[in-house]
Order: structure tokens, then sequence, then C-alpha cells
């Protein structure tokens, strides 16, 4: 879109053409005490290179992922970003895009979505993935509104060992709805579901498990989906960690209806906690009730392939209170950036990153647990997260870390007062194997320095 | 020029119910289905159902919109066009034959009254069309 100013006297014609004395009139239905009388207060205004050297002053307060070993993991993950993606999203046809409404002038930007889906259908194994929603958590939260209208039931079982901010925003999103969430919670033993003690019933909408779960560990999804379709409930997975699926069973396979998840692995940046990318994929004849929209092929009258957004007949510019959907966020910058990942790596690339993830935490996980006064907690098997547990302080062992660089991992008694003992570690490709040792160098003097 | 058949009444919202005894057949026009263009969907009811007049009882997906089906008078659903899930197409066809949408038990006969004849719907349409 061009920037275009107006003078005083533009504004003034224009308000006249429209039969207006004055541009507040627009906003009349606005109540009077909602509406902003005196001039935003605001500093004064300052020189552009004033601006960027507050701007530096303010970054240089944070640390990057570049200048700290990360062993942080939950929901975020710092991965290798080819610098191929960095340079293919920067041409103006992509970051500057509208919605494409248009297809005759949207072509590629279509065509990028179109590809996209078809790699998200690939690696979840389902019919049909949605053009990318604002991010896991509302992905998530949408995935148990749509299983609302496909069931026409309010029972919702959600595992304790889905991400407690995904819970959270479930929550949120259903408070006014009538909703009734279950907790399934977790076996103490092995950190997964006990899939007996998940009990759908006739009124159960869906169960909403995660795999890799927010401990890492790999849960059961088969036979859960069994004990959900038993009843007639759906099964949602959450997939916060979308590497996994370059190793294990895409859950299309187990049985999933929807799956659900964080595309920001897939050579977004972590960006200090967004935007990310929600991945949404079902199957197709629960098409209709899928959240936003779909891009599909279509060929026109002379037999040519072109691509067009489907299903946004549904969406919320259209349906208003009845569309399936009322988050406008489509984050198709960020799923080009992993439309291209996935392009560039490749099935074998993702099995690759997959794999050394799986090996450079079963590394670190086995020296860690070799240590006096620390254990792995759960009994399972887990892609690239584990739990700690430590007979010491866990936030002075996590400060201990951090005075070396090392931001060691997430002390989960926040989310889980059972396991105030216990933190959450993450391993990825990034880490080079000495940092993995000098982890455990720095946990070694911790433990003899007492 | 849309067809408006003799033997049906009308709504406002362009739906015609073809009355049998205490039963009806609903559907949608002539006018209705070449104003929505090509059909890609028709969501309807279960048997069993009951809605009162003018409730939405589904909803007609075209390439353009998503429209709302009305009741144009109370009943309980006894029967549905389960042909138009592979063939939606069929409403665009022969929207007063094949495309018909679902069958009703009438709760309120009286409620006919407040519908349409054939003339003055097609007289309806026309200031429709005036006004666009």
């Amino acid at each position: 879109m061009r920037y275009i100013p107006n003078s005083a006297e533009e504004r003034a014609q224009m308000v006249r053409e429209i039969g207006l004395s004055d541009v507040s009139d627009l906003f009349r239905p606005i109540p009077e005490k909602f509406r902003l009388r005196e001039p935003l207060r605001l500093p004064p205004a300052q020189a552009e290179s004033d601006v960027l050297a507050l701007f530096r002053r303010l970054a240089a307060e944070n640390a990057s992922a570049g200048e700290m070993t990360l062993f942080l993991g939950a929901g975020a993950y710092h991965h290798f970003i080819p610098s191929l993606i960095d340079a293919l999203i920067s041409r103006a046809e992509f970051y500057t895009s509208y919605t494409p409404y248009q297809p005759e002038i949207s072509q590629g930007t279509l065509q990028a979505i179109f590809e996209y889906q078809t790699l998200i259908c690939q690696i979840t194994g389902m019919d049909v993935a949605s053009a990318a929603l604002y991010d896991g958590s509302t992905a998530l939260a949408e995935a148990v509104l749509m299983a609302e209208r496909l069931t026409d039931r309010r029972h919702v079982i959600l595992a304790a060992t889905v991400h407690p901010e995904y819970r959270q925003v479930v929550q949120t999103y259903t408070k006014t709805l009538g909703f009734d969430l279950t907790l399934a919670d977790y076996d103490r033993e092995t950190g997964c579901l006990d899939p007996t003690s998940v009990r759908p019933t006739p009124d159960t909408a869906a169960v909403v498990v995660q795999s890799p779960n927010f401990f890492g560990g790999i849960e059961d999804v088969e036979t859960l989906a069994e004990r959900a379709h038993d009843v007639g409930a759906l099964l949602i997975v959450v997939v916060t960690e979308p590497i996994s699926l370059g190793l294990l069973r895409p859950p299309g396979s187990c049985g999933a209806d929807i799956v659900v998840g964080e595309g920001q692995s897939f050579g977004v940046p972590l960006s200090f906690g967004g935007p990310y990318l929600g991945l949404l994929a079902t199957r197709e004849k629960f098409v209709r009730q899928m959240p936003g929209r779909i891009v599909g092929q279509a060929f026109d009258h002379q037999g040519r392939r072109g691509f067009v957004l489907t299903l946004a007949t549904r969406e919320q510019f259209i349906r208003r209170e009845k569309a399936t959907s009322n988050i406008c966020t489509s984050q198709e910058l960020c799923a080009l950036m992993a439309a291209i990942y996935l392009c560039t790596l490749g099935p074998q690339g993702l099995r690759e990153v997959a794999f050394q993830n799986l090996q450079k935490a079963a590394y670190l996980s086995r020296r860690i647990a070799r240590l006096p006064g620390f254990s792995l907690r759960f009994r399972h098997s887990f892609f690239n997260e584990f739990v700690v547990r430590t007979n010491r302080p866990v936030n002075q062992v996590l400060r201990r870390l951090q005075q070396e660089k090392i931001l060691g991992g997430l002390a989960l008694g926040q989310f889980y007062p059972e396991l105030g003992d216990c933190f959450l570690v993450c391993v990825t490709e990034t880490i080079p194997r000495e940092e993995l040792d000098r982890y455990v160098a720095v946990l070694e003097q911790e433990t003899s320095s007492s | 020029m849309a067809n408006y058949p003799e033997d049906c009444l009308y709504t406002r919202e362009h739906e015609w119910i073809r009355v049998e005894d205490d039963t009806g057949v609903i559907g949608i026009t002539d006018y209705a289905q070449a104003a929505l263009g090509d059909i890609v969907y028709v969501e309807l009811p279960s048997v069993g159902d009951s809605f009162s007049q003018a409730e939405p009882f589904g909803n007609v997906e075209s390439v353009k919109a998503v429209s709302e089906l009305f009741m144009p008078v109370s009943g309980e659903v006894i029967a549905v066009n389960e042909d138009l899930t592979d063939s939606p197409e069929l409403v665009n066809q022969d929207p007063y034959g094949d495309g018909w949408m679902i069958k009703i038990t009438i709760s309120d006969p009286d409620e006919l009254e407040t519908l349409m004849s054939a003339s003055e719907y097609e007289e309806f349409v026309k200031e429709e069309e005036k006004g666009k």
C-alpha cells in the first residue's frame, strides 16, 4: 500500500464530501466516556539518530540467544535457521503482502501458502491444513471450539501434560461458552498419561494430549485415540516441538482427528516470544468447521493451474458472528519461513536435525543423571526435553548456570507445585558437545561447593 | 428469467414450501440459487430436529458466501435430502425438485397465511431487483 499524506485542507474536503462537519462525527457511536478528549501524552519528538541510540541502549539490556547457551524449550526452541530464509522472505512481494483476496494479483503468495499447507499435511499425516493461525496456544483453543461444533458436546478432557499456558488459553477462550474442562492427571512415575485413567464419556467433545508432552515424554497417542473414538469424541494432538515429527510417527497415523501446534521451530526466530505460527491440520470431512482459511488449487477455463482462497466464506469478514473463528491473524510470513525451512532441509534433513536433538538430549541427560544430587525425574522415552530433579534449590542451580552464560532450564514449580525440586532441560542441534560438557562441569562445581 | 411454481408458497428470505396435508417440503427458490452462484455445500439439520418459523435450520455455501436457511413455518424435520451431501449442485440445477432440502410436519398451519403466493413473490423479487 502506498503512503499518501494528506493536508488539513484535503481532510476537511473529504469530511464535507461525506456530509459531515468534523472527523469526530465518525466516532459518534462510541460513548463519550470512552473517547479520548486530549492529545496522547507522548514525549517530544526526537531525531532519528537519538531514537536509534535509545533502542540500542534498550536492546543491550537483553541477552540474545547468540550470547548465551540456551537449554530452554517449553514451547519456544532455539534451532538453526538457514540464511536462505531471511533472504527470501525479505522480498517485498512477500513481506509487504496483504491478504490475497484477489487471486489474479496474488498467485505468488497463494502458491507459497498452498505449499506450506502441503508440507504441514505431510509431516502431520493429515488431509488438510489451515493457512496458519496466530500461534500454537490459540490454535489449540480453536481446535477445542472446532470439536464442539463437530460433536455438539462441551466436555473436554485436557491432559495435565499439555503446555500449562496452552491450557490457560483454552480456559480463556471457553470461559463464557459453558464448556466443562476436565484435567487428566499424569502418572507420577512415567510423566505421561496412563491412558486407562482417561475416561471420556458420551458427553465428551475431545480429548487433548500433547506429544512430546510438556516434560518431553512421548504419549501413547494411539490408545488415547481409541478411547476417545469409542464414545464418539475426537482426539486433538498438540505438538509444540514439530522437529520431533522428523522421527516420530505422524499423529495422523496414530488416530488424531485434529493436530495443532507451534511452528516456530521451523525457521522462525525466537524473537522474545513472537510472532510465531499456529499449525492446525485435520481430516477432510471436518474441513468446513476448520477455523481460518485454506488455499486451494483450481483451474481456469483454459485449464491453467491457479491458487485461490478457499473456505474464506466462513471467515469473519463474511460471516461476522457466525464465522468459524474470530481470529483474523493468519501468520503468512511465518508460514512462509516454515515452508522454506522444510523445503531447504527436505525429509532427510528434518530427520537428521531431529536425530541430533534426540542424541544430544540423551547424552546430556545421561551425564546429569550420574551426578550426585541430580537425577531424571521420569521414566519415559523423550525427544529433546527432559526433567531433572535436584536435592539443591532449583533457582540456585539455574542462577549458578546463568553466571556461566548458560540458560540452564525452566523451573517447574511455578506450573506443577509437586515438581518444585525439578527443572526442564531442552537440548537442540545448536549446542555443541563442549557446551554440554561445560553444563555438566558447572553442575559438578555446584555439588562440590556445598 | 426466474421461475415461480404455482404449487409453492414463498418467504421473504427466498425459501419455498410445498404443502401436502400437514407436511411440507422446503428448498430455496430459483431466484436465490441464481443469486448465490455455484453452490458447493449444503448444511442441513437432522431428522427429529424442531424449529420455529423464521429460525435458521441450516446454511448453504456458494463460492461467494455462506447464507442461512430460514424456516418458512414451524415444524419438525421428518426427512433430509441426503443427495445434497455429495451433489450440492442439484440446488442450482433443480431448485424446486431434486434440489429440495428438508421435509417437515407443519406444527401450526396458520403460519402458512404469512407466506407469499407465486405471483406475490414474483412481485417481491422485482421490487428487490429495483432496490439494487
